[in-house]
């Protein structure tokens, strides 16, 4: 065989693979299914190489000064320096850590507040004429607006910082929890009553459960606003925590260590919404089949 | 044994336009052995009837007894079926079946054991841990009835149950639901548009007429009697007396309209 033939071959070999990589899992028997149903990883990897390409050819070409975009290399050297050496007197590891428990440590706290009130606001006048002006009149305002104002009441120690992120994931998990329990059919409901069933086994019974997809899908959005609340929240007189060290950073210029902040805080958002995802499809497989 | 009776019930909506009056004077007997069908156009008020006999909707006017005691809300005595099946997504087939006896506190090895026995009788067998969601339209409506007798109410009612079946699974479910009610002597008010499928199944029919909601007329038959005593389910519904009985129906129906 001579060496054009093979390539030819190779070249008829990768034009087949490309063809494949559109057709591959396409699922068979669903081809009239839900719009954008089917995965979609590979388009996203090939994206998320894309956008990398492109970062890497605009700074190697020197279009922009490192200044304002260092290449992608230049923080990738960042990333290694600060996750052995630390900056400002934390590697980032421990920088990611502390972010990490404030957001859960808020997080937490909505749950067990959040949730309860709002299941309360929809299946009782009371909690929700009680609970409705205070949260309606909060949730529009910035959590940058109302920062100081924690701070003058809760000083600038780590509760003002969680109460910060606090604030910013109840809002949006009580409306959810609250629009969750109309989720339950009124048929579901006749029926249980039609058994007996007293108006508390009709909540536990029915309209807890019905809620729950709602109730998940709400964490899953409100996870996302602490983190959007995290930089905000690491302003006040921290020490470590990843707002706190792109915030510093940027007072130096030091653009590479933003810009990895910027990609690890991503980053984390992004994983721990894979894995509210995850419990999702465990939790409520039959979500939106009903 | 009870009887199940509906005296002069009224049922007015009050709505901006003017009140709706739903139900008009309505008097119904459900006795031993009976299987009470309601037809007529939409809106004529059959599903507001179905809803008072259960409990749900108070009745503007009359009373609704079992047996001289006037019901005072919904209770484990009449259990419904639904167009819309209502199974719980969360819960899998035999969760379903015996979600009735759960309410009731039944434990649950006893109300596995009851929601097996009606598992068989529906011909669901194998299906126990299946997820509803994954099971066909027919199926579904079956565990829908299958919940509903497990937990043995005196009376059955079903708002268009088999509503949203094809024909031919919907005349397989008819089949069936003649054979469960026979073998488990319920009584049963049964909502449907289809004429064919009243005549079939009822042992009574009613025809009702909108605006406002009225019985109009009723009918007592027998195919149903003459289906369990043996005779095939296509051969009735070809016969002479039932195609009379299918036009004098729709003639009445066609009337109202
Ligand atoms: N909750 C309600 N509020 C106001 N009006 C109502 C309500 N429920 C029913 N109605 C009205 O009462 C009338 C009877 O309704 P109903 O649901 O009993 O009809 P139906 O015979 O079951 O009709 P279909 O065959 O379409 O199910 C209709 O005019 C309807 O608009
Ligand atoms: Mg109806």
């Amino acid at each position: 065989m001579t060496v054009e033939a093979n390539h030819k071959q190779a070249g008829r070999g990768i034009a087949r693979v490309l063809m494949n990589i559109g057709r591959r899992r396409r699922p068979t028997t669903e081809v009239y299914g839900q719009p954008g149903a089917g995965r979609s990883s590979l388009i996203s990897f090939a994206t998320a190489f894309v956008l990398l390409l492109v970062w890497w050819l605009v700074t190697n070409a020197e279009l922009v000064k490192p200044l304002f975009l260092p290449p992608p290399e230049m923080v990738f050297d960042k990333f290694v320096e600060v996750s052995s050496e630390g900056f400002n007197n934390a590697t980032l590891f421990e920088h990611a850590l502390q972010s990490i428990m404030r957001v859960f440590a808020a997080f937490a706290l909505a749950c067990v507040t959040a949730i309860p009130i709002g299941i309360g606001m929809g299946v009782n006048k009371l909690m929700r004429g009680l609970f409705d002006p205070p949260i309606e009149f909060y949730r529009p305002i910035p959590p940058l607006a109302y920062l100081p104002l924690i701070i003058i009441w809760f000083g600038i120690g780590e509760t003002s910082k969680i109460l910060l992120i606090y604030l910013g994931i109840f809002a949006p998990l009580a409306l959810s929890a609250r629009a969750g329990v109309r989720s339950a059919s009124i048929e579901q409901i006749h029926v249980a009553y039609s058994f007996g069933a007293s108006r508390w086994q009709v909540l536990k019974h029915v309209v807890f459960k019905a809620a729950l997809p709602e109730i998940l899908t709400g964490m899953r959005i409100a996870i996302g606003f602490g983190w959007t609340v995290l930089v905000a929240a690491e302003m006040v007189a921290a020490t470590s925590g990843l707002g706190y060290m792109v915030l510093s950073a940027s007072e130096f210029l030091n653009t590479s260590v933003v810009i990895l902040g910027i990609i690890v805080i991503g980053f984390l958002a992004y994983m721990f919404d894979m894995i509210m995802r995850f419990i999702e499809g465990k939790l409520v497989p039959w979500k939106g089949r009903a | 044994m009870s009887t199940l009776q509906a005296d002069n019930v009224s049922v007015v909506f009050p709505a901006d336009s003017g009140d709706v009056h739903a139900l008009d004077k309505a008097s119904l007997t459900i006795g031993e052995g009976d299987f009470v069908v309601a037809l007529g156009a939409s809106g004529c008020g059959k599903t507001t009837l179905l809803n008072a006999i259960a409990g749900f909707l108070a009745p503007t006017e009359g009373t609704i007894a079992i047996d001289g005691t006037p019901i005072g809300g919904p209770g484990a005595d009449r259990a419904v079926v639904f167009q819309k099946h209502a199974l719980m997504p969360w819960l899998n087939v035999i969760d379903n079946v015996a979600f009735g006896l759960q309410i009731q506190g039944v434990e649950r090895a006893k109300r596995y054991e009851m929601a097996n026995q009606y598992l068989s009788l529906l011909g669901l067998e194998g299906f126990e841990t299946s997820a509803v969601y994954q099971l066909s339209g027919g199926m579904q409506q079956r565990v829908g009835v299958a919940r509903a007798l497990a937990t043995d109410p005196e009376i059955l009612l079903m708002d268009k149950p088999l509503g949203a079946l094809d024909a031919l699974t919907r005349e397989s479910v008819q089949e069936i639901l003649l054979r469960v009610w026979s073998e488990t002597r319920k009584k049963v008010f049964f909502i449907t548009h289809s004429v064919e499928e009243a005549l079939f199944l009822g042992t009574k029919l009613i025809l009702m007429s909108p605006r406002p909601g009225r019985i109009t007329h009723t009918y007592d038959l027998d195919f149903s009697r003459r289906y369990l005593r043996g005779e095939p389910a296509r051969a009735i519904k070809a016969s002479q007396d039932f195609i009379e009985m299918r036009e004098d129906v729709l003639s009445r129906i066609h009337g109202d309209a």
